[in-house]
């Protein structure tokens, strides 16, 4: 029998970057699975809960459990939104249903690479890319080895985006330092948020980065509004577009 | 204090912002370097942290200890429950030696007690000693970082200064000219002192003595010309044993600045024949902090900085945008427990990125206890009005698919009407700087629905 | 009830439960095989000198070649007299202000950092290490430790009184982070390994 995978399309992408979720969608079907998009998701409920409102979260992450929890995993392009079904579902009372969610909630790479354990991929994409390490995947759900860390290098990303045909990543200067999106910090402290942005985006553009990509479309939000209003030579895609093939 | 306001103000300056996040970028990466080269470091991590909570859960047994020791050894061990009390104490002591003239060592509790203008106000000439405190000092400002309390400084900034006030060149500007003329400077006000004051990094339970870690010697000096030697220390910096201070001096330093060790680390257990050596243990909140399981891990701090070098809303918006002695991630966890009214805005000086809790050398959840201190704040409705409203509306929002997908097709096509002006408005703050996506015809599910109909429910 | 009593009982009140108290592990399977080298190397990185002598003779002649014009010395070990100030003699430590050169006998010496153990029982002034112009200290070479936490299972770091692990010279970085040695201690340090 085809394992299960519920589709978990954040709420943004869902509204802002269907292409995302599109990409995500054919990535995953081209593996041996049975995919499925449950109609009524909406949003797990970080933006609430990071600002402190933990409580008017609580409905969104109701929904959510009854939304998914029929499926074997849970696969969403969206490093942050899967830290916080794993890392702050506790807030929900406890149950199997619960439980089951939050051990089967993956990001799009780590279940690739872990659960799928992908090795080699049909895709070319012949560009200099600088990938942006989100820190909700990167420190939250370990997807690459943090540079604080005395611990031996890995990055589940990369590891995929060097099967693709013709790319080339570029090593940037700080590889996992913070975009400045953080939810509504990216509102409440614009100033800095803003000064962050352009600092992640310069890196890149010093590596001769043609293309930036990550695995988290809200810092990429925050980013490609930065890029377009400046009108700097840098594309943006996010890594399921790359993986899936897709060109610039 | 309100960080996005005072962080806001800190980044117009771009060139200084620039160089404010390279400086302090550059001693993080002396410190990853550093401690890369200890195979063990995670594991000395560990072992900090293990300590450090095995110290919070005796807390009381080991200052008990302590100040038993300390005594056997000669020296006076007093009790501050407040900065009121603590500062009542240091000047008694000084005030019974006749103490005109003090010397002083870096110590972020006195920082925190606002001793220097207590002292100051009744007639006692305050010198802070460490250079970079001596800089802040001179210019009437507060440290802006624990380590490196002039690191938002610039040198032609502190010649300018030194030329007004030490009597340097006009226009010199070179570090080492300028060291040179604070060395003068303080050895005139080491050998007239009739007083020292240091802070303790660590306070050894088992043997009475404290420990005091400097690069340039300032604490030494003080301590072994003057008469009287008074240490003051937050009663978290109790450590059970000597041979814990092996894994601790293994950390500091290494965090702070990627030195293998301070030059100095100066262990006092006696006064000096004919000197009399005090110690004051302050709680001033740190024993109602205790008290709160979320957050009383932040009293295993060791005040190495590390957070603060690692926080890139630290290095862009510099130490005094916090309002705290104690600035950056861990300030701004640790200020909200001693006063949340004051300090609400600073657990949301942060984007939760964790790379804080990642270089914390005693394994403090930084980030983690950012968010939880949110949730306390938000439920004390410390957070403004319009927040509060717009949370509990998303909360219905996303509790109800049918009206989400109805607002969500309503505000695409707001977004695709050809009204720029009227959408980048003044209270947009998103599109101050930044474009906003381009709002698409269709939402993914729409799109599935049109694709995969069989699937449509 | 006075302070400490408040203090203590809100503190008893307030701790959490129980945690237990790890055993400090050594990790002596990380030491470098040669000591001295990586003792020196360190040291030399965080801008101290290091010589290596055959005895306190060749020690005297090193000292005196690095510093050649020193009038004010002072020697707190007695195999090497040096004829300067005799420092029993002083009373009052503001005196030693003076002291353009101190020889200080160190008594462990600990190789991942270059830190060297000082303590008043091989001082006559405590203030002597720290207010002279440049600062000489002595070490065997069998009181050498990998890391600190051999050091501080080391009987001679014994701590009484007075004691400090000295690591070079004394410096500064609180300008632009400029490293500049000699901020108020010594503006350099040699140890001399016998």
């Amino acid at each position: 029998m085809k394992r299960k995978v519920g589709l978990f399309i954040p709420c943004y992408i869902d509204q802002f970057y269907p292409n995302i979720a599109i990409a995500t969608l054919k990535l995953l079907e081209k593996f041996d699975l049975e995919v499925g998009y449950p109609l009524e998701q909406t949003c797990c409920g970080q933006p609430m809960a990071n600002s402190g409102f933990e409580e008017a979260s609580l409905d969104a992450a109701q929904l959510f459990i009854r939304n998914f929890q029929e499926f074997d995993y849970i696969v969403a392009p969206s490093g942050s939104c899967v830290l916080h079904v794993k890392e702050h579902y506790n807030l929900l009372p406890g149950s199997e249903a619960v439980t089951k969610v939050r051990e089967n909630t993956f990001e799009l790479c780590e279940f690739l690479v872990d659960v799928l354990k992908v090795d080699h991929l049909k895709a070319r994409f012949p560009f200099k890319v600088g990938y942006h390490s989100s820190c909700h995947g990167q420190r939250g759900l370990c997807l690459s080895q943090s540079s604080e860390l005395n611990a031996p290098g890995f990055s589940k990303p990369k590891q995929l985006l060097q099967m693709v045909d013709g790319l080339e990543l570029v090593e940037l200067n700080r590889p996992d330092e913070c975009c400045g999106f953080g939810g509504t910090f990216a509102v409440s402290e614009e100033a800095v948020s803003v000064r962050m942005g352009k600092d992640r985006i310069q890196d890149h553009l010093e590596q001769g980065a043609e293309v930036l990509t990550g695995g988290d479309a809200s810092c990429l939000m925050h980013l490609e509004g930065l890029i377009k209003r400046k009108q700097l030579p840098l594309k943006v895609k996010h890594i399921a577009e790359i993986l899936n093939g897709e060109s610039v | 204090m309100n960080h996005p306001e005072a962080a806001k103000k800190f980044v117009k300056d771009e060139q200084r912002t620039t160089w404010h996040d390279q400086s302090l970028w550059f001693v993080r990466t002396k410190r990853d370097k550093s401690s890369k080269s200890l195979p063990e470091w995670e594991e000395l991590r560990n072992m900090a942290s293990a300590i450090k909570a095995n110290v919070l859960s005796h807390l009381d047994e080991y200052l008990e200890e302590f100040e038993r020791n300390a005594q056997a050894n000669g020296v006076t061990v007093h009790w501050a429950k407040d900065a009121e009390e603590h500062n009542r104490i240091v000047h008694s002591i000084l005030a019974k030696h006749r103490v005109k003239r003090l010397v002083k060592s870096k110590s972020m509790l006195t920082e925190e007690c606002h001793l220097n203008p207590h002292l100051e106000q009744q007639g006692i000439e305050v010198i802070d000693t460490d250079l970079g405190e001596r800089i802040v000092q001179l210019a009437n400002e507060p440290p802006s970082h624990i380590v490196m309390p002039a690191i938002h400084k610039k040198k032609e900034e502190i010649g300018e200064l030194f030329a007004k006030t030490i009597g340097t060149e006009p226009g010199a500007k070179d570090p080492q000219y300028l060291t040179e003329a604070a060395r003068q400077h303080l050895r005139e006000k080491f050998l007239a002192a009739d007083a020292a004051i240091t802070g303790v990094n660590f306070a050894i339970a088992e043997t009475g003595g404290v420990v005091v870690c400097t690069n340039e010697g300032n604490a030494d000096m003080g301590v072994h010309l003057a008469p009287v030697h008074i240490a003051c220390m937050g009663m978290e910096k109790i450590i059970p044993k000597a041979e814990h201070l092996g894994v601790f001096l293994r950390l500091l330093a290494r965090s702070a600045t990627g030195q293998p060790i301070t030059t100095y680390s100066s262990h006092f257990h006696k006064p000096r024949a004919g000197t009399e050596m005090h110690i004051v243990i302050v709680d001033n909140g740190r024993s109602e902090h205790l008290g709160q399981e979320d957050f009383r891990r932040a009293l295993h701090c060791i005040r190495c900085g590390a957070c603060m070098n690692t926080c890139p809303i630290y290095r862009r918006s510099g130490g005094h945008s916090y309002g705290y002695t104690v600035p950056g991630p861990i300030g701004s966890i640790i200020a909200p427990a001693r006063n949340l009214k004051a300090n609400h805005t600073l657990p949301f000086a942060s984007t939760l990125c964790g790379s804080c809790s990642n270089v914390c050398p005693v394994k403090i959840d930084i980030h983690d206890q950012l968010y939880k201190w949110r949730q306390v704040i938000a439920k004390k409705k410390e957070v403004p009005l319009s927040k509060q409203l717009a949370m509990k509306v998303a909360g219905r929002v996303f509790a109800n698919p049918g009206l989400y997908r109805m607002l969500g097709k309503v505000g695409r096509k707001v977004l695709r009407l050809p009204l720029k002006p009227l959408i980048y408005n003044p209270l947009n703050t998103w599109g101050k700087a930044r474009d906003l996506p381009e709002a698409p015809k269709q939402s993914f599910r729409e799109w599935y629905l049109e694709n995969y109909p069989k699937n449509g429910k | 009830m006075g302070s400490r009593e408040q203090i203590l009982a809100r503190v008893k009140k307030n701790k959490p439960e129980g945690m237990p108290l790890p055993s400090v592990k050594f990790f002596e399977e990380y030491a470098s095989e040669n000591l001295v080298q990586a003792f020196s190397e360190v040291l030399e990185g965080v801008g101290g000198k290091v010589v290596s002598v055959s005895g306190y003779a060749e020690a005297k002649q090193q000292i005196l070649g690095c510093y050649p014009d020193k009038k004010n010395v002072g020697s707190s070990i007695p195999e090497l007299e040096m004829g300067g100030l005799t420092l029993d003699a002083i009373d009052d430590p503001h005196a030693l202000h003076q002291l353009d050169l101190m020889l200080v006998k160190g008594e462990v010496g600990v190789a991942e950092n270059g830190a060297i153990w000082v303590s008043e029982n091989s001082l006559s002034h405590r203030v002597s290490p720290f207010i002279t112009e440049h600062l000489a200290i002595v070490l065997e070479k069998e009181k050498l430790v990998w890391n600190m936490h051999q050091a501080y299972s080391r009987e001679e770091v014994c701590l009484e009184g007075y004691g400090v692990f000295i690591a070079g010279p004394s410096k500064t970085a609180d300008i632009e982070q400029s490293l500049v040695i000699g901020a108020h201690g010594p503006r350099s340090l040699l140890v001399v390994l016998i």
